[in-house]
């Protein structure tokens, strides 16, 4: 009956011994559960990490309620007038000046045809007309090269909104379709706001970072 | 009336009536130009001598014929001069729902919900997730029932046994473990063998051994074991693939099917454990396998009026019943869907040569799923494109298009009428098969969508993802 006890006692006092030996004993490496579960028909394949969805587009609605623009560069260099255009000599004297080429890098769209060139005053040069930009997706960490859609608001002015230049610093929408998002209520969504994160008149490119 | 030169001269068209392998089903007869479905029903009907009136689908050169005869080969410019083959098809008598709304969004799993099946009676639902639980939920108050702890990695794979008194959930380490519904306990010890994780499980069919004691189950180290639940270890140890084993399914003959990461297809026999055939012809990956008979096999006895079985004898008998009524004269098919983007029609039974190649893909084959009457095959693909091919002959019939991710999961409705498919862009998608479109959205996941399942009696769709609910959805 003693050595019953005994043997009970002894083997209680063996498991509290062998819990507080836990700190110093080594346990196999792939013992822990890994983050990012997978069903058994994904394990084989690399697959990119991908953000939810979910928080992107809430963001997006709550931001465009409250009217207010979080976005990466909230100030930018003001441009001057004589920076932006350049004066074209016209005329059989060239003494005419009210004509002004666009230096900086711009974007027209595809419908776009030129005024009669008797009567446009502002050029914009094809040479400096772009279609593309090169988008970073700040969660995913990624860039993709996207159509631009159009201009949306370039901080210089009204002036330069319309006339579609772009700027470092300007907002443009570009087509993301072929990310494959989707809203919550199930809808597909296929144009996303970019700012300009370069000076694309020096590059020869335009890089932006996504609006999300 | 001015005379339409393509108008029909005569009143009556002669038509053969043939059921869907081809078979006549009796000396040609001469109907009448206005006959449409209705009056062949009637015909078809008292033709086949059948006591209750079935309803069946009428195709024409594999265009259903849903007006009268005449408008129908007006349309299709169809010539009279022929005899015109109609060929039937039973459907199921009884229709299917389709689901509108998520009637509720459980939380519950701490990780992804990786895997979720309905039980073969349709009363209960089990899920298996990243967070190395595998959780019960009750379908009816749609609250969380027992949660099984134990696996110490992500579960897999989860599978119902046909009677319905088990469910077997493998994990990412390699352990196999069984659990009883009712309590959530776990019975016995967890079943070691496998080195490396299991992909797969498929449980020996109701009509061939009632109350449900041996089941398959695949793994990465490409072995395949046969577990027995009573004396709850291995009895047989299928090696030969020589890669990674991505699916194992148990047919109805007696015959195992497994398909591997070694590109081939091994069919072994379950009495001996021996390889039988090894079917050859795919250049990557094989990812999935389907078989004709699959729904009736992982529903055994129970069928969509929800009749509950007194003895494991009646449940044999049901099974039994229901797999004859199901498999009818032919031949047991397998479908095989792969990384080479391409799948394969077989008939395992009779040769190792494919019966036809399923082209049309822009990206790998996830998924392929029979549906349960046999008649048709869907596969979902990375291309983000759904298939529809035709069961018998594996001819392509249409693609639904909508969803804007790879499609990851399908899932048929007890009557072959409906499709849901998951993708990764967090939407499910309902097609109907009669239009061939889009009936309707899913959506509400707020990340990808892993698994889903629809319920034998068709009252219910689950669904889990990557964002840790389960969503319920009914009509």
């Amino acid at each position: 009956m003693y050595a019953k006890k005994r043997y009970s006692e002894k083997a209680t006092l063996k498991k509290t011994l062998a819990m507080h030996s836990e700190r110093t004993n080594r346990h196999k490496a792939d013992d822990q559960v890994q983050d990012g579960a997978v069903p058994a028909y994904l394990l084989d394949r690399e697959q990119t990490a991908r953000a939810k969805v979910l928080s992107n587009t809430i963001k997006q609605k709550r931001k465009e309620k409250a009217g207010k623009w979080e976005v990466p560069l909230p100030k930018v260099r003001p441009i001057a007038e004589d920076e932006m255009f350049r004066v074209l000599r016209t005329g059989k004297r060239k003494t005419k000046q009210w004509k002004r080429m666009v230096t900086k890098v711009t974007f027209v769209g595809p419908g776009f045809t030129r005024k009669p060139p008797k009567y446009e005053r502002f050029i914009r040069p094809m040479g400096l007309r772009f279609t593309k930009a090169h988008v970073t997706h700040p969660e995913l960490k990624c860039t993709f090269n996207l159509d631009i859609i159009g201009v949306k608001k370039n901080p210089n002015g009204p002036m330069y909104t319309s006339m579609g230049v772009i700027t470092k610093g300007t907002i443009i929408e570009v087509n993301v379709s072929e990310l494959g998002l989707v809203t919550p209520a199930g809808k597909v969504v296929w144009g996303k706001y970019a700012q300009v994160t370069n000076n694309p008149e020096n590059d020869g490119c335009i890089n932006g970072v996504l609006l999300v | 009336m001015g005379t339409n030169p393509l108008a029909i001269p005569a009143n009556n068209i002669i038509c053969s009536l043939t059921d869907p392998e081809g078979r006549s089903l009796g000396a040609p007869l001469d109907l009448p130009q206005d006959a449409g479905p209705k009056e062949l029903y009637l015909l078809i009907n008292t033709l086949l001598q059948n006591e209750e009136k079935l309803p069946y689908a009428f195709y024409i050169n594999d265009k259903e014929l849903l007006g009268s005869l005449g408008a129908h080969l007006l349309q299709n410019r169809v010539s009279v001069e022929q005899v015109l083959q109609i060929v039937y098809q039973p459907q199921a008598v009884f229709r299917i729902k389709p689901v509108t709304r998520c009637s509720a969004s459980i939380p519950g799993h701490s990780e992804a919900v990786l895997s979720v099946q309905f039980s073969p009676d349709s009363r209960m639902l089990a899920s298996g997730s990243g967070d190395t639980t595998v959780r019960f939920w009750d379908i009816y108050t749609q609250t969380p029932l027992f949660t099984c702890t134990g696996h110490k990695n992500w579960v897999l794979c989860i599978a119902w046994s046909p009677d319905g008194k088990m469910l077997v959930s493998g994990s990412k380490d390699g352990e196999l473990r069984l659990w009883e519904p009712t309590t959530g306990k776990a019975i016995g010890n967890p079943l070691t063998g496998h080195k490396k994780w299991i992909t797969a499980v498929s449980w020996e069919p109701a009509h061939l051994q009632s109350p449900s004691r041996r089941f398959a189950s695949a793994s990465k180290d490409g072995d395949i074991r046969i577990w027995d639940t009573t004396l709850h270890k291995t009895v047989m140890c299928l090696t030969g693939h020589t890669l990674a084993v991505t699916c194992v399914k148990w047919g109805g003959e007696g015959f195992i099917y497994s398909s591997s990461q070694d590109c081939t297809i091994k069919v072994w026999e379950t009495t001996s454990g021996k390889l039988i055939r090894e079917l050859k012809g795919h250049g990557h990956w094989v990812n999935t396998l389907a078989l004709s008979t699959e729904y009736v096999l992982r529903t055994g006895a129970f069928d969509h009026t929800g009749k509950q079985f007194n003895s494991a004898e009646e449940m044999k008998q049901a099974a039994l019943v229901r797999y004859k009524a199901a498999k009818g004269n032919s031949q047991e098919r397998l479908v095989s869907g792969s990384d080479d983007f391409t799948m394969f029609l077989w008939e395992p039974g009779t040769s190792k040569q494919p019966k036809a190649r399923m082209t049309g893909h822009q990206q790998l084959v996830n998924h392929v799923y029979f549906s349960p009457d046999g008649r048709w095959v869907a596969s979902a693909s990375f291309d983000k494109s759904v298939k529809l091919w035709d069961g018998y002959s594996g001819k392509f019939i249409a693609t639904f298009r909508g969803h804007v991710g790879p499609v990851y999961q399908i899932s048929w409705s007890a009557d072959s009428r409906l499709l849901v498919s998951g993708s990764k862009d967090s939407t499910m998608k309902m097609w109907d098969m009669r239009t061939q479109k889009l009936r309707e959205d899913l959506p509400g996941h707020a990340d990808e969508v892993f698994a889903v399942d629809w319920s034998a009696d068709g009252e219910k769709v689950a669904s889990g993802g990557r964002d840790r609910v389960l969503k319920l959805w009914m009509s």
